[in-house]
């Protein structure tokens, strides 16, 4: 039947319920687990393959040789798009994709996430 | 006659309007906006976008009439101000009022829709041309069955004054049952009109944002735009009020405080009716709003006129 | 007064979400003429590809669209897989339609939302995009990523479905059933929308075929054409379901098929999580892909979407070419705005479910006196001078 006003059901209910608004910074939404954040690199398994510098669609990463089987890792994080490639291309799985998104800053440059053999040498 | 001006520029008049206009403004997003599930705005919102607006730069296209688009803002604003006065908000007398101040008040509320179509022929834009025509096309439709629907109860109470009708009508329609179905009528013609009145949705068609961009507004930015936001919260208000006064009673049965809280809980309850309306149904066309302005709002409004014609002044009842 | 007003509407008007450009000749409220301008928003997509490999060329085929990021991604992959004669894993294949059929749920909620916006319904257009945050939720449980989910890959899909997942899904589906079922009983009762679009740019079945409309407007208007069920890829050929049509013709038309639609593809959704066969997700495929060319046919929620790729023996492509669907149903949009009323260009041209970004194409060549002359250039040429030599820093 045709009338003005048919989606009053949704109106009457929506009254008595709390806003569908998430309120970002106080609330917060469960991440799921195939969620792409920032990739994270492990300096230890690296075998400098290069592969994930090839398939990188916005040519983010960077890896360069810093020693005997060595490399240090740089990911421009102002340039990926987070598709993951990288860590779907690293055979060693070197590359990893963390939960991390809340990326955002004033200074471009702090973007650039180089990752040398910090924790190997440490030991 | 220091009180007479206290009473006009503070309670119950031009500040009172003012602070009220901003809250019901508030309340309407803020129901719109938990009707849709949202969060809504803050109670100060209002206020902050009127500052805002009033603090940003005026801009005056090179091709208008500068003088007339200056002024008419403050037209309306001071048409719509003007009318509240006669309005009773805390006991049966308003700040002034004659016999027949009924028709002063329907006419000082025609001045903004008048005001926005000027706005728009002055404003030298074809989506304010357009605005300013539908503004006038739309007010042929709402404006009569507006006008009657309001003397219906004129016509009971055999008064055009807005008080007399206010302070009898409660009683009389106690009085006289049979007559609640011709007020009945006449009130649900007028709330629909009035939001026609006030431009809002389904009629919001002379300021159809996806199709005319802002209508008659588009041209108008900073101080004569946050002149205009407020004019159409104070109609939005004065509108309210008149129709509580002259259907509901005002603020009767009580007077001093507890009437001013009986004039709110009335405003109110119109103030719902008509963010209801306006979050349950889009737009409609301007062919449509003319044609069920003279084929359903207009007759229903004349059939309960005539039902009052027929029973009370025929001596029937 | 013999002189017609035009209105301008676009590139920038609340109407449009993408920059486009029409000129209307009006007579009052009437629309007498209407023009059609593109070339707004065109982003060199298709030269870019040839300077990217194919994996690199994959992500930003995806970013073609924000909305049918998977109708791009798997039009191209199913290209290139055809020129390399490859058979991708059945589970892929499922897979890949159920992402597909997520996405179409929320194209069509999302076109469901806009359309009410267009005719200043805005309830409308609140409630159904918070359901549809129900499907987002489920693409980035499943995908990763709420839009361009990076769910394919040459050779099959990158994220495989836990038992967990599909529960997750199912229930989401359900609440999403019921409140489609909801929005379609407002759409169809509710005066104030039906008396908007009931009869309103009513595009008759002749000039439908004709004007070569695609997808939902062309169903709209009686065609009954569904590349799904006609040319079946991916896993569409196991799959039971009905191609809704409207005979009709004007926007509820369009609006009916949409919604129809939506319920349609939850069905098809539950069918695949429930007969999800097992195996592996992806086979692999050398970087190379030989000399050949692929054209390849999908049903985006807007339309037939056409992907051609040319590979030339290397790792990067040749030519790729798109023919979104906006582009062949943007010619029918004149036919269907004469002799509307003003207020109703908002909701025609919204009833296409126009995807500027997709379609924008620019093909003027001006030297830089003015003149209009041309110049011939070679292939390889033109590739040459498409392809940028300078590295990003």
């Amino acid at each position: 039947m045709r009338r003005p006003g048919a989606i009053w059901r949704e109106l009457v209910k929506n009254l008595r319920r709390k806003p569908a608004t998430v309120l970002y910074p106080a609330e917060r939404l469960e991440i799921p687990e195939n969620f792409r954040g920032r990739p994270v690199f492990n300096p230890a398994t690296c075998i400098g393959c290069m592969m994930c510098v090839r398939d990188c669609p916005a040519k983010a990463v960077k890896i360069e040789k810093v020693g005997e089987k060595k490399f240090s890792c740089t990911f421009y994080l102002d340039r990926c798009i987070y598709c993951g490639q990288c860590s779907d291309s690293c055979v060693k799985k070197s590359i990893t994709m963390s939960h991390e998104f809340e990326l955002a800053c004033f200074d471009r440059s702090t973007l650039v996430d180089t990752k040398k053999e910090d924790a190997q040498a440490a030991k | 006659m220091l009180i007479e001006l206290a009473k006009i520029v503070i309670f119950p008049g031009f500040l009172f309007l003012l602070a009220y206009s901003l809250f019901a403004q508030w309340l309407d997003r803020k129901l719109y906006a938990r009707m849709q599930n949202r969060v809504g705005p803050p109670l100060v919102q209002p206020l902050a976008d009127i500052v805002k607006l009033f603090s940003k730069e005026t801009i005056i296209p090179a091709s208008v009439d500068a003088f007339l688009f200056r002024v008419l803002p403050y037209f309306a604003f001071a048409g719509v101000t003007t009318s509240f006065l006669f309005l009773p908000v805390y006991s049966s007398t308003p700040v002034t009022s004659f016999p027949g101040d009924l028709v002063v008040v329907a006419y000082l509320l025609t001045i903004p829709t008048l005001v926005l179509s000027l706005s728009g022929w002055v404003s030298c834009n074809v989506y304010s041309v357009i605005g300013g025509i539908r503004c006038l096309s739309q007010l042929f439709a709402y404006e009569v069955p507006f006008f009657i629907a309001l003397l219906t109860p004129a016509m009971l109470l055999e008064t055009w004054n807005i008080s007399e009708i206010s302070k009898n009508l409660p009683s009389f329609l106690a009085a006289h049952p049979v007559y609640i179905i011709p007020v009945g009528v006449a009130f649900v013609v007028a709330v629909i009109s009035l939001q026609g009145k006030l431009e809002r949705k389904p009629f919001d068609i002379p300021d159809a944002e996806t199709e005319i961009v802002a209508g008659p507004f588009t041209e108008y930015s900073g101080r004569l735009f946050g002149i205009f936001r407020l004019t159409l919260d104070m109609e939005m208000v004065v509108g309210v009020s008149l129709l509580a006064a002259i259907f509901l009673g005002g603020a009767m049965p009580f007077l001093g405080i507890p009437g001013l809280v009986m004039f709110f809980v009335k405003t109110f309850f119109i103030l719902f009716i008509l963010a209801y309306i306006k979050t349950a149904v889009g737009r409609i066309r301007i062919d449509h709003m003319v044609s069920f302005g003279w084929t359903t709002l207009a007759p229903v409004s004349i059939l309960a006129m005539l039902f009052v014609v027929i029973l009370h002044k025929g001596g029937l009842l | 007064m013999n002189e017609n007003v035009i209105l301008p509407i676009g590139p920038q008007h609340p109407l449009l979400k993408e920059p486009m450009h029409f000129k209307f000749t009006i007579d009052g409220e009437r629309i007498v003429d209407a023009d059609i301008r593109l070339g707004y928003n065109h982003r060199g997509i298709e030269k870019a590809c040839e300077a990217r490999t194919y994996t690199q060329d994959l992500y930003m085929i995806e970013r073609i669209c924000g909305i049918c990021s998977h109708t791009h991604a798997t039009n191209f992959v199913q290209a290139v897989e055809e020129i390399m004669k490859a058979e991708i894993p059945s589970r892929a294949k499922y897979l890949r339609v159920v992402v597909a059929e997520l996405e179409r749920i929320h194209s069509h909620l999302l076109w469901l939302g806009v359309a009410g916006h267009e005719i200043g319904f805005d309830t409308l257009f609140m409630l159904s995009w918070r359901d549809r945050e129900i499907v987002q939720d489920l693409l980035e449980i499943i995908t990763g990523n709420r839009v361009n989910y990076g769910m394919n890959t040459i050779g099959g899909v990158r994220k495989d479905m836990s038992k967990e997942e599909i529960s997750q899904c199912l229930a989401g589906l359900k609440t999403l059933e019921e409140q489609t079922l909801y929005f379609a009983n407002v759409a169809q009762n509710e005066t104030t929308f039906i008396r908007r679009v009931d009869g309103v740019g009513i595009l008759p079945k002749d000039i439908a075929i004709s004007h070569g409309a695609v997808g939902p407007t062309a169903r709209g208007s009686g065609v009954d054409l569904d590349i799904r069920r006609d040319a079946p890829y991916a896993a569409y050929g196991e799959i039971p379901f009905q191609v809704i049509t409207s005979d009709r013709g004007d926007v509820l038309g369009r609006t009916l098929v949409r919604v129809g639609e939506t319920l349609e593809a939850i069905k098809i959704v539950r069918y695949c999580l429930e007969h999800l066969p097992e195996g592996p997700i992806v086979v692999k495929l050398p970087r190379k892909v030989q000399v050949g060319e692929a054209v390849t046919r999908y049903e985006a929620p807007r339309g037939e979407c056409i992907h051609y790729v040319r590979a030339n023996g290397s790792e990067k492509p040749d030519r790729v070419k798109v023919r979104a669907p906006t582009m062949a149903n943007l010619v029918s949009i004149r036919h269907c705005l004469i002799n509307q009323q003003i207020a109703d260009i908002p909701i025609i041209v919204a009833a296409i479910d126009p995807c500027i970004s997709c379609t924008d194409r620019t093909a003027v060549i001006l030297k830089q006196d003015g003149s209009h002359k041309t110049e011939v250039i070679d292939w390889a040429t033109l590739r040459k001078r498409a392809i940028y030599k300078k590295p990003l820093k």
